[in-house]
C-alpha cells in the first residue's frame, strides 16, 4: 500500500526542499518505488536541488489540466531508477492545484508506487494545505529556533484539522519531526534550544537531528541530494532518518560536540 | 568554549539565551494551542449573550466573560457575567 508523506514546516528556509529530496532518494535507494512531487507552484526548487532542471519539459500543473500525462511528466532520475520528480509549474498561480486535480494525480501515483513524498511550500496558503491534504506521513522540519518551533506547533494543529484523515474521521496522520541545522556546539553554550527542548514542546516522534553543515550548500549547488554525500554528516544524519521511518531502530547521532584537542579548546572563543 | 568558559563554571551555561527561548515558547504554544481548541462560536456568542443581557441590565462591555476548557471526555463552558452593584440599577 503506497503512503503519501508530507514534508512541512511553515516558516520557510527550515530545510523542507533539502529533507523531501534526500528522502526521496532514501527511499528510493533502498528499492522503493518512490516520486518526489514540488507543490511550490511559481517558486520551483525541488528540480535544482534534485539536479534535473534542464529536463523538466511538462510539470504538475499541466497534468491536473490535461495537458499532459503523468508520464510525460515525471523524470526519472539518472543516480537511481527507481526515483521519480514531479516538478512544480513555474509560471501559474497557485490555484492551478485544485484539490481534484491533486487528488486524481495522487490516485495515480499511488497505484504505481511506493512513497510519494510532497514538497510543500512554505505558509499556510493553498499549495502547503493541498500538500498536506492527502498526506498519510507528515514530517515536520524544525530549526532549533523560536519561530520555527511555533510555525511546526501550528502546522501540527493544521494537519490535525483540516487534512483528508481528519476531516473523514479517518487514523490521524502519523507526525514526525526532523530537527535540522544544529549546532551541538552552541547547544552546549546554552545559545540554542536543545533537541531535548525541542522535544519537551512539540512532543513528536523524533526521526532525525541534522546538524548545520557544509555538505547541504555542497550538495545544492552541485544538484544532488545531500544524502548521497555518504561521508558527511548531514548525509549520515538523513541516512539514519530514512532508516528509522522504515522502523529501524538507530542511535541518534551528531548530537555531541565534536571532540577537540586542548589547543583549540583554550582559544575558540 | 573559550578560555573564559571555564571560569565561569557549568552554571553559566544554563543561564544562556537558548532557556529564556524555551520559556517564551512553552507559554506560547500552550497558548496558540488553547486558542485552536476553542470553538470558532466563542466570540459571537459571548457578543449575542452580551446584547440580551444588556436589553434588561446596564451592563459594562467586559461585563460578560465566556471560559472554554476541554478534558478527556467532556467540555466545560463556563459563562461569568458580572452584574452591576443594587444601587447602580434603576
Amino acid at each position: 500500500m503506497a503512503r503519501t508523506i508530507v514534508i512541512t514546516s511553515g516558516k520557510g528556509g527550515v530545510g523542507k526542499t533539502t529533507t523531501s529530496a534526500a528522502m526521496a532518494m532514501g527511499l528510493a535507494q533502498r528499492g522503493h518505488r518512490t516520486v518526489v512531487i514540488d507543490f511550490d507552484v511559481g517558486l520551483r526548487n525541488l528540480d535544482l536541488i534534485m539536479g534535473c532542471e534542464r529536463r523538466v519539459v511538462y510539470d504538475f500543473a499541466n497534468v491536473i489540466n490535461g495537458e499532459a500525462n503523468l508520464n510525460q511528466a515525471l523524470i526519472r532520475d539518472k543516480r537511481c531508477e527507481h526515483l521519480f520528480i514531479l516538478p512544480a509549474s513555474q509560471t501559474r498561480d497557485k490555484d492551478a492545484l485544485t484539490q481534484e486535480g491533486v487528488g486524481q494525480v495522487l490516485e495515480e501515483l499511488r497505484k504505481t508506487h511506493d512513497y510519494i513524498v510532497c514538497d510543500s511550500p512554505a505558509g499556510i496558503e493553498h499549495g502547503a494545505l493541498m500538500a498536506m491534504y492527502f498526506a498519510d506521513d507528515a514530517v515536520v522540519v524544525t530549526n532549533p529556533e523560536v519561530s520555527s518551533v511555533r510555525d511546526s506547533d501550528r502546522m501540527l494543529g493544521i494537519l490535525s484539522s483540516k487534512s483528508r484523515r481528519a476531516l473523514e474521521n479517518e487514523e490521524p496522520i502519523r507526525e514526525f519531526l526532523l530537527l535540522s541545522r544544529y549546532s551541538p556546539e552552541r547547544v552546549a553554550s546554552g545559545e540554542m534550544l536543545g533537541v531535548e527542548d525541542v522535544q519537551e514542546i512539540l512532543a513528536l516522534n523524533l526521526l532525525s537531528v541534522i546538524p548545520e553543515s557544509k555538505a547541504v550548500l555542497n550538495a545544492s549547488n552541485a544538484g544532488t541530494p545531500v544524502i548521497l554525500d555518504v561521508e558527511s554528516d548531514a548525509g549520515q544524519a538523513y541516512s539514519d532518518m530514512v532508516a528509522r521511518y522504515l522502523g529501524e531502530e538507530r542511535p541518534m547521532r551528531f548530537l555531541e560536540m565534536e571532540r577537540k584537542g586542548l589547543f583549540s579548546r583554550l582559544f575558540r572563543g | 568554549m573559550g578560555l573564559l568558559d571555564y571560569f565561569r563554571g557549568p552554571g553559566g551555561a544554563r543561564k544562556g539565551s537558548a532557556s529564556v527561548a524555551k520559556e517564551r515558547l512553552q507559554i506560547l504554544v500552550a497558548h496558540d494551542r488553547a486558542a485552536r481548541d476553542r470553538p470558532s462560536y466563542l466570540p459571537r456568542l459571548q457578543q449575542e449573550i452580551l446584547a440580551v443581557i444588556r436589553k434588561y441590565v446596564e451592563v459594562d462591555n467586559d461585563a460578560v466573560s465566556v471560559h472554554y476548557e476541554q478534558e478527556d471526555k467532556y467540555e466545560i463552558l463556563e459563562l461569568n457575567i458580572v452584574l452591576p452593584d443594587a444601587d447602580a440599577r434603576s
